[in-house]
């Protein structure tokens, strides 16, 4: 049909925002605050959801998804907190670095990959490091609809616990820190054990610690709908690599410190994208030949799908040669 | 525009009729001379002035007469209205987005005035001014789905995602072509679509799917189906198939223009923002034979579409009978000549009927 014919554009659709509040929290963690520049109420969200932050660094655009962690309730304000990297390709340091108060900026609207399960009895939150943001938006929202949730927050120091001393004094029956420096650690098969049934378990933190908590859960018998997780896949620097687009009829050259899908966004080629943390499958693109190595960082394709397709916003490749269907 | 709203039946006398207004603005669902499924999605974000497009729920001439049926739906048979313990969330979703929805499309009909949790809904047409709490159930008379899906034209699935994949688990349905809510109800998006011919072997619903999942916040999409139905009923249910089903049999090459009616269905998707569902509105709109072919490119066209539908298409869609009786009449309004592109009826450009 073609009542209104429109071309789709890459990503989820844009807000625009002024920077309302940039508090450092710890020697690693600052909370960004975000208002509508036109005024306007934000949309509502679904606890668990992203934004993609869209940050102008010079000639060079950035685009980082981060969890809102705001009250998903609250349409006043949307807060992000975003970890520094200093080993990563530079937007986390950007967004410490030069974002300031007042500064205008554009965000997507909110996209969830990690929803609730609402047919849960019981919600239990595993929390490692700043893969605690999610949660706040979660304990938010089950607040407020009064369903039972605990959460386990294993974190490397007191000095380093991002938002501990707040959940510990609004929620002290139930919230757990672990501290990393202290030797302790989540005993994740007693905690798993006894639960009711119908409780969900959700995980956010370092691959490791997702791994493991998948593992375990399996091998105590949960079905894996009932074990939910979130990884955003940073796109990580890797070597130059050349790259032919064959329906743009282009060759471009994808930098150090830049994804395949950066470096065809600097082209000026439309490709689609949403999470851009690999996870989403949107920018799935088809090779249309290739003499190399594939790096496949995503969460989306399966094994058997390696060899002729990418994931341009966190994959690259080694080797001769590589035509996607661009 | 001043809707004049109809005072019409779905049933018994069949006394429903479309204006020349409502005929003009027909969704007419074939853009090309030959129909094959596709995943025909575009953006759900207006279109041309006046047409069933323009706005994110029509409303039309039909709607105070479709409501009174609905609630006799609903009077014989409450099952056509569900919602499992968990979809109540993504209910109030649904009755935010149809409240803001029509307020700001249709001032002169409805108002919402909004102080914190305290809502006042104003649905003139149906002479409806309530106030309730904001997710607080014991305020309205219905579940929040029901009560707004009471005052809304249309089918509504609200689909829970989970597990990359959607799930029937809330839903009003009595306008429907033939499906049943009450049988569906838990389904995941391949189950409930089990029945349907050739889609599956080429691998439309997997990607369908995948379109569905990704649709995001601000980002609604649409698309049009179709199907037949002898007599204008909006309610072609299983439950009542005893009913409605043998009145198939009384087409006779005299009233087959006034009885047989195109049934067209505006589909359009929206992401729930606070429950993550996904919510899938029906709207059905019927057109008899006679009014179609009104306009000469919708006349050659259909006749085009109807003659040469691959049969299991015909059989699946339950015309396969009639169809012969359906080109006799067709027929008489294919001239052979070209038609123009896209689905509008281009009534000042294209040729007079040339037979």
């Amino acid at each position: 049909m073609s009542a209104a014919p429109q071309r789709a554009k890459a990503g989820a659709e844009k807000i625009e925002v002024i920077v309302s509040a940039v508090l450092p929290l710890n020697n690693l963690v600052t909370r960004f605050e975000f208002k509508r520049k036109d005024g306007n109420h934000f949309p509502t969200f679904s606890a668990g959801a992203h934004t993609v932050v869209h940050m102008r660094d010079g000639d060079r655009q950035r685009l980082n998804p981060y969890s809102l962690m705001s009250d998903p309730a609250d349409t006043e304000t949307y807060a992000i907190s975003v970890r520094r990297d200093d080993e990563g390709r530079g937007g986390s340091l950007f967004m410490h670095n030069n974002v300031k108060v007042g500064d205008a900026m554009e965000i997507t609207y909110p996209v969830n990959l990690f929803s609730l399960d609402l047919r849960a009895k019981k919600h239990v939150f595993l929390a490692g490091g700043i893969g605690i943001t999610p949660f706040m938006a979660m304990i938010a929202q089950l607040e407020r609809s009064s369903d039972p949730w605990e959460l386990h927050y294993s974190v490397r120091t007191e000095a380093l616990g991002t938002y501990v001393d707040q959940l510990v004094s609004k929620y002290p029956n139930k919230v757990r820190i672990y501290y990393d420096d202290q030797s302790q650690s989540i005993n994740l098969e007693n905690l798993l054990d006894g639960q009711p049934l119908g409780t969900n378990v959700y995980v956010c933190g370092p691959k490791g610690m997702i791994d493991w908590v998948h593992k375990t859960a399996a091998a105590a018998g949960w079905p894996d709908a009932n074990v939910h997780s979130e990884e955003f896949t940073a796109p990580q620097p890797g070597k130059e690599f050349q790259v032919r687009l064959c329906r743009s009829e282009k060759t471009i050259t994808v930098g150090e410190n830049e994804s395949l899908l950066e470096a065809m966004e600097r082209e000026g080629v439309d490709a689609p994208f949403l999470c851009r943390g690999g996870a989403c499958g949107q920018c799935e693109t088809n090779v249309v030949s290739s003499d190399g190595e594939f790096i496949h960082r995503d969460h989306w394709l399966e094994p058997d799908e390696h060899g002729n397709k990418i994931m341009p916003c966190v994959s690259r490749f080694i080797g001769k040669s590589l035509e996607i269907d661009r | 525009m001043t809707i004049q709203f109809n005072k019409e039946t779905f049933r018994d006398d069949y006394s429903f009729k479309n204006s020349d207004w409502a005929i003009q603005r027909f969704p007419f669902p074939f853009h090309e001379d030959s129909y094959m499924y596709s995943v025909n999605m575009e953006q759900h974000r207006g279109g041309p002035a006046g047409s069933v497009y323009e706005k994110r729920f029509d409303v039309d001439e039909h709607y105070i007469s479709e409501m009174e049926d609905r609630a006799m739906v609903l009077a014989d048979d409450p099952l056509r209205c569900q919602s499992l313990p968990h979809m109540t969330l993504a209910g109030w979703d649904l009755l935010e987005l149809i409240m803001v929805s029509k307020s700001e499309d249709y001032p002169d009909l409805f108002e919402l005035h909004r102080e914190g949790d305290i809502w006042r809904w104003i649905n003139k047409p149906m002479g409806i001014d309530d106030t309730f709490t904001f997710l607080d159930e014991t305020t309205l008379p219905y579940g929040p789905m029901e009560y707004i899906t009471r005052q809304t034209q249309g089918d509504f699935c609200v689909l829970d995602q989970r597990d990359d994949n959607l799930w029937m688990d809330a839903g009003m349905v009595t306008t429907q072509a033939d499906w049943s809510l009450d049988f569906d109800i838990g389904m995941n998006f391949f189950e409930w679509h089990a029945p349907v011919p050739l889609a599956h072997e080429k691998g439309i619903f997997k990607r369908a799917l995948k379109f569905l999942l990704n649709i995001q916040q601000g980002a609604p999409a649409r698309r049009l189906n179709w199907t037949m139905t002898v007599n204008p009923l909006l309610d072609t249910s299983p439950e009542n198939y005893h009913k409605w089903g043998i009145q198939k049999t009384t087409l006779t090459p005299e009233n087959i223009g006034a009885k047989q009616h195109l049934r067209v269905e505006l589909q359009s998707f929206f992401r729930l923002p606070r429950s993550n569902a996904l919510v899938f509105p029906i709207r059905c709109y019927l057109i008899a034979f006679q009014d179609i072919v009104k306009s000469p490119k919708w006349g050659r066209r259909l006749h085009r579409v109807i003659r040469d539908l691959p049969e299991e298409l015909a059989t699946y869609k339950g015309f396969i009978d009639n169809r012969p009786m359906m080109l006799d009449f067709l027929s008489k309004y294919d001239d052979g000549l070209p038609t123009s592109p896209g689905v509008f009826p281009d009534n000042e450009t294209e040729p007079a009927l040339q037979k």
